[in-house]
């Protein structure tokens, strides 16, 4: 479980989040949902350490990561998987290496035992046999499916997964989130997903926390998503004329 | 705002040099960066220091008008001034613009691209992992460009010498060999040693905190290679007063 209690984060004269505290538990799918600017990819940097609170704390399982030094850190990280927005796959890697790499800087085993897990993960996201291809060569769909290889290499604890349909399209996005709901469930991962894709929010959205203005707005489910009176929520799940047809 | 970039380099630099996750990583990023840096650069250094040696002999060659002074002396000075200055100095600016460019750019792209918060998420001491091996490719390699540079400087210098008649093998090799100094050389490896430090970690600095995209990519490399510039010329002078 991560807990986050009364996250603060400034940029300059701008106040992006305003006191945050959220518990996310494991083996759902956690979403954090909200307009642009609204924080969640501060929130979610916050999380993980790309950015230090100005004050509040990010607690992992009890463990207080924000008052951690890098060492400590480590240990922590090495729990973590990660799905970027844009993939973040080493572009001088190929697929094979961009899974294996993390097994090679933190794991002590055998090439065949890495090239095992590569395999396992590779086939997990249907991309069985495509080790040697380049990141180049991958379509935005694949990039996202090698990434989320690669945030699985190895075992995490916390899963994160920072906007995993942006550029994909409606069939794509929904195999990925499928991909992000299994293996919550079968590996009972804390998974945090920050998304503002509503067809993610009615699939997968177990959990539901909506940021408005750096502040805690709404939590919930998605099942209860549609229901609510919370006006600045509605104006966001109703933003389309689509969506409003469906679900009114 | 000069005194934050220099303590912001400096923090850099500190986690530069913290002790790496796994050697045996580290050290094939090395052999590749030591690769890139000195078989990829040795084409242009074997270009620059050829034409720069039979400069030299050409401008020494036409301001000797005197007859008091015998034609010997431009070995001397090609010799020296290749050791001292140009093949140090000239090298280091040459690959400030390739080396300093490719390393700000490609660090800068990682940057944008976030696979920097990539490596830092998986616990990887991310400035160490990159800036590291290509300060000691660097470190390591452009001493020995240096060195070659120094040779085909001199070399260029004897083929413009006696193509053009303005100096025999005779007096070349007369001049080449007379008084020369060993502490010279020492001077150069110190130099080159100090610029290859300069040109990949202004240039990594740099890199590392692009803020952006594309254009933002472009403006790093640019300013790496501006300030490399600026820093070698600089640290040339201050070597250069403090050993000679």
């Amino acid at each position: 479980m991560i807990k986050v209690k009364n996250i603060q984060k400034t940029f300059g004269d701008r106040t992006i989040l305003k006191g945050i505290s959220a518990e996310f538990k494991e083996g759902i799918t956690n979403l954090v949902i909200g307009g642009s600017g609204s924080g969640k990819t501060t929130l979610l940097k916050c999380m993980v350490g790309l950015h230090e609170p100005d004050s509040g704390a990010v607690y992992y399982d009890g463990r207080n990561f924000t008052s951690m030094n890098f060492e400590e850190r480590i240990h922590v990280r090495t729990e973590i998987g990660m799905l970027f927005q844009g993939s973040a796959l080493f572009d001088s890697m190929n697929v094979e290496e961009n899974i294996m790499f993390p097994l090679n800087m933190f794991t002590q085993q055998s090439e065949a035992e890495k090239l095992e897990r590569v395999n396992f993960c590779l086939e997990r996201v249907n991309l069985a046999g495509n080790n040697k291809l380049l990141t180049s060569e991958l379509s935005g769909g694949m990039k996202k499916r090698v990434g989320i290889a690669r945030a699985i290499a190895m075992n995490p604890k916390y899963l994160f997964c920072d906007e995993p349909n942006s550029g994909l399209d409606p069939k794509t996005s929904i195999v990925i989130d499928n991909l992000i709901q299994e293996i919550t469930e079968e590996y009972k991962t804390t998974t945090i997903v920050v998304t503002h894709d509503m067809n993610s929010v009615m699939g997968i959205g177990e959990h539901i926390i909506f940021l408005h203005q750096g502040t805690k707005w709404w939590e919930g489910s998605n099942k209860e998503i549609t229901s609510t009176n919370n006006q600045e929520l509605n104006e966001f799940v109703f933003a389309s004329k689509f969506m409003k047809k469906l679900l009114k | 705002m000069m005194l934050y970039s220099l303590g912001k380099y400096i923090l850099l630099l500190k986690a530069v040099f913290r002790k790496p996750e796994r050697w045996n990583i580290y050290r094939k990023e090395i052999l590749k960066e030591m690769d890139n840096m000195g078989i990829g650069s040795l084409g242009i250094i074997c270009i620059i220091s050829i034409f720069l040696g039979a400069v030299t002999t050409v401008q020494t060659a036409f301001q000797l008008v005197s007859d008091l002074i015998p034609r010997s002396v431009i070995g001397g000075i090609v010799r020296d001034s290749s050791i001292l200055e140009l093949s140090p100095t000239i090298s280091a600016i040459v690959l400030a613009g390739k080396i300093g460019s490719s390393v700000a750019s490609q660090i800068g792209t990682m940057r944008v691209t976030e696979q920097i918060d990539a490596l830092e998420i998986m616990g990887i001491n991310s400035p160490g992992y990159l800036i590291l091996p290509k300060i000691i490719g660097a470190v390591t390699m452009i001493p020995l460009l240096v060195t070659i540079s120094i040779a085909l400087s001199i070399f260029g210098g004897y083929l413009a010498g006696t193509i053009s008649g303005a100096v025999t093998t005779q007096s070349f090799i007369e001049g080449l060999t007379t008084d020369f100094v060993p502490f010279t050389f020492t001077v150069s490896m110190i130099k080159s040693i100090i610029f290859a430090f300069i040109i990949t970690s202004v240039a990594a600095y740099q890199g590392f905190y692009t803020d952006g995209g594309a254009l933002e990519v472009g403006q790093s490399s640019t300013k790496a290679v501006v300030i490399s510039c600026i820093m070698i010329l600089f640290a040339d002078y201050i070597v250069a007063q403090l050993l000679l």
